[in-house]
């Protein structure tokens, strides 16, 4: 065969080749299709934010409430994202419900781009009593509640024993009432060689924690209208000053942060299971993280206190709404109840329990923003663990009663990022405290002026 | 001889009636069809789209709320904005850092492979596979290598007893690291100049050879005018990339979930995004999409105008 043969027939192979898949792909396209379509056949409810991709307890919930509605939900994959829902809107393609932070309502609500729930809670008598008061908080604007509240994240200070006794540090001076103790035993339990930081005595988490030791110190840095920020007030200042001198006493933010990049966060081999860390203020689900991947890890939880006793957490968590133009409110609506119904919750809770003990792995409960949900969860599918995770668990439950959190502001998203800038800023050494904060307070200030035009 | 060249200059109206005259030609007809559907991409997916956003420069707009017409309100905002010149200032720095050091690497690892003969192909495909890694692993990767503690750069670095810098939390050393890992992705110019050391006849060197040329001014004086339009190429190309560098950064320093965005890693076109989809300032963000086209547009023209001093295309002699 000549050479020109041989290339022609390569040429043909390669065309043939490519027909074939282009033909397999129009193929599964028109399958796709087809499917979206029978769905639509029912209710044909879109939601943004919440794929079916979830965990056990995401699945259980989901089959339900796609139940309530009588099938036809398209959920597709991946979380909330900002860019793909403006430009849904901006497309006329509008989802009938959007599943993201609480964080977010202020900014949507007060643009307009969320239809208020008071006629949803009305027509389905969806109990409002039900959810915790800081989280409906979270999402009222104007006295107008825009989204359902989900999950509820708890903070607590986890505490590793382990560490602890090898640095004779007593878990009573971890109370961060008291800061020059907590920063006497943050000391002690830092250890490094070399410039090289092994293990981490307790880590304020900066810059995400800025507005619990702002509170810690006696500031809210937002009005409860969420119209006037108090970042840089004197209490505010003092407050960063404090948890940014925790780090200092540990060896700097380069070499703090630098350690802290490396740790196996949802490993066996994590922060607590290596003693790389002694304590530090954490979301409620790192527990049942720990549970799962290091479960003979011997830990304590400490509540947050406040300077003067007092117990607090700083409370955030998920929500459902419903933007402005949704073809199917109704469905949306008892989607979102169903979703955070009390049964829906216990089934997820039953299910999560069963998992968990078909794996031999500790269940540490969940963490909603339904109080009738929770006690029954807590009631009905918990079962003692040890000493350590009981403890832990109880600790949480007790201090979901003292939440506090960052209002609703038609400017959320631009004072969120004022203070977490000022924050780095400092801790990057390029600004002092209190110009940093100076500066976000001047930036939060003009950005709710300007939502308010 | 001047009345002759004026003589000879075609004007615009001569060469619009020869442009029309083309269309009694039915091959101008089958061009132009063939040419349609770049027209139609044209039109609908980038003139269309900058026209819109230049209109959306002059409003306030938000996507969800009614669009203000608000004038010259957001171009005056921007001059004024203490950030644009703080990110036009950090980008302008990785650019200068990256494009020289990029074309550098890329002109060197090409002339070794050039000499490795029939091996080069193996090479060639090697240093081209990091070019695949979507950026936003690259922003990831970034974060381990260049961890001022436990990092694979520091630690190599303490071999030869250098105490390396934290790349990733010191804000001296955050673009220069990132200029660093902008090398990773070296190997799309490797190919490139790889392809334009190929085309450089073999006579040319054998000639300088015979004068006593040395390596250096072979180097100097052969190789560099030869490959100079493809080095301009990329001069340009990775100029305009740099300005608009996006992925990797954001990925390492802006996230949700690693929230320590510091001030030296603000770059344009991240404020850029951030105003657009977190704060939904559109307008606004329109406004500094077209400063930045601007500075890209005056960049480039520099560039070309420097280039016809440095240029050599041989067709053209």
């Amino acid at each position: 065969m000549s050479s020109r043969w041989k290339r022609i027939g390569l040429l043909t192979a390669i065309a043939a080749a490519l027909s074939v898949a282009v033909a397999v792909s129009l193929a599964n396209a028109m399958t796709d299709r087809a499917g979206s379509a029978g769905a639509a056949a029912a209710t044909n409810l879109t939601i943004m934010g919440f794929g079916t991709n979830g965990d056990d307890v995401a699945k259980t919930r989901y089959a339900l409430a796609e139940k309530a509605v009588g099938g036809g939900v398209s959920a597709p994959n991946g979380g909330f994202d900002d860019q793909q829902f403006l430009a849904a809107i901006a497309a006329g393609d509008v989802p009938d419900l959007v599943y993201f932070s609480r964080d977010k309502v202020g900014t949507y609500a007060a643009r307009g781009a969320l239809v208020p729930l008071t006629s949803c809670v009305k027509s389905h008598k969806i109990v409002m009593k039900q959810y915790r008061s800081a989280a409906v908080n979270e999402v009222t604007y104007k006295k107008r509640v825009f989204a359902i509240p989900e999950f509820y994240d708890v903070r607590t200070v986890i505490a590793n024993l382990d560490v602890l006794a090898k640095a004779k540090v007593k878990l009573a001076q971890l109370n961060t009432k008291n800061w020059a103790t907590l920063k006497t035993a943050a000391r002690k339990l830092y250890v490094a060689s070399g410039g090289k930081v092994s293990r981490i005595g307790f880590d304020p988490k900066l810059p995400e924690f800025f507005p619990l030791w702002a509170k810690a110190n006696g500031q809210d840095i937002l009005s409860k209208d969420g119209l006037h920020p108090h970042i840089n007030s004197p209490k505010a200042v003092a407050a960063l000053q404090y948890a940014i001198s925790l780090i200092n006493a540990q060896g700097g933010w380069n070499r703090f942060k630098a350690f802290r990049d490396t740790w196996d966060f949802f490993g066996k081999g994590n922060q607590v299971a290596e003693n790389q860390i002694g304590a530090w203020p954490m979301e409620q689900w790192y527990y049942n993280v720990l549970a799962g991947s290091s479960p003979t890890v011997k830990i304590a939880a400490l509540p947050f206190r406040a300077r003067n006793g007092k117990v607090i957490n700083y409370e955030t968590g998920s929500a459902w709404a419903i933007p402005k133009g949704a073809q199917h409110q109704a469905a949306a609506c008892q989607f979102m109840k169903t979703m955070t119904s009390v049964n829906t919750w216990m089934a997820a809770a039953k299910n999560r329990a069963a998992i968990r003990k078909q794996k031999n792995q500790p269940y540490t409960g969940l963490s909603t923003a339904n109080a009738v949900a929770d006690k029954a969860i807590f009631k009905q599918t918990y079962t003692k663990i040890n000493k350590y995770f009981d403890q832990a668990v109880k600790t949480v439950l007790d201090v979901q009663q003292h939440s506090f959190y960052i209002p609703a502001s038609p400017a959320s998203a631009e004072i969120n990022d004022a203070w977490m800038n000022a924050v780095n800023s400092v801790l990057t050494g390029q600004a002092s405290v209190r110009s940093a904060l100076n500066k976000a307070q001047a930036q939060a200030t003009a950005a709710i002026k300007n939502a308010q035009k | 001889m001047a009345t002759v060249s004026r003589a000879a200059a075609p004007g615009p109206g001569s060469r619009a009636r020869r442009w029309a005259a083309g269309f009694k030609e039915r091959d101008t007809w089958a061009a132009y069809a063939f040419l349609t559907p770049w027209f139609i991409g044209f039109f609908v997916f980038t003139a269309g789209p900058m026209v819109a956003s230049f209109i959306l420069s002059l409003t306030d707009y938000d996507i969800i709320s009614s669009t203000q017409y608000v004038g010259l309100e957001n171009y005056r905002q921007l001059i004024h904005d203490p950030k644009v010149s703080l990110a036009i200032r950090n980008t302008l720095v990785y650019t200068a850092m990256t494009v020289p050091a990029t074309m550098a690497v890329a002109l060197g690892l090409a002339m070794l492979l050039a000499r490795v003969g029939r091996a080069a192909g193996v090479f060639r495909t090697i240093f081209y596979l990091p070019v695949m890694t979507p950026l936003v692993a690259v922003g990831v990767l970034y974060l381990l290598l260049f961890n001022g503690s436990f990092g694979l750069i520091n630690r190599a670095l303490e071999v030869i007893h250098i105490q390396g810098p934290f790349w990733t939390t010191d804000p001296h050393w955050v673009k220069p690291g990132l200029a660093l890992m902008a090398l990773w992705a070296v190997g799309a110019n490797v190919v490139i100049y790889l392809a334009a050391l190929m085309g450089v006849p073999q006579q040319l060197y054998d000639a300088a050879a015979m004068d006593g040329a040395g390596r250096w001014r072979r180097f100097r004086d052969v190789t560099l005018p030869m490959i100079s339009p493809a080095l301009f190429f990329t001069f340009i190309i990775l100029t305009i990339a740099s300005l608009q560098t996006f992925e990797q950064v954001y990925t390492a320093f802006f996230n949700a979930n690693t929230p320590t965005g510091t001030d030296a890693a603000l770059f344009y076109v991240i404020y850029l995004f951030q105003q657009a989809f977190t704060f939904l300032h559109m307008g606004y963000a329109s406004a500094l999409a077209w400063l930045l086209f601007l500075i890209i547009g005056i960049v480039t023209v520099i560039q070309i105008v420097l280039s016809r001093r440095f240029v050599y295309y041989e067709g053209e002699r």
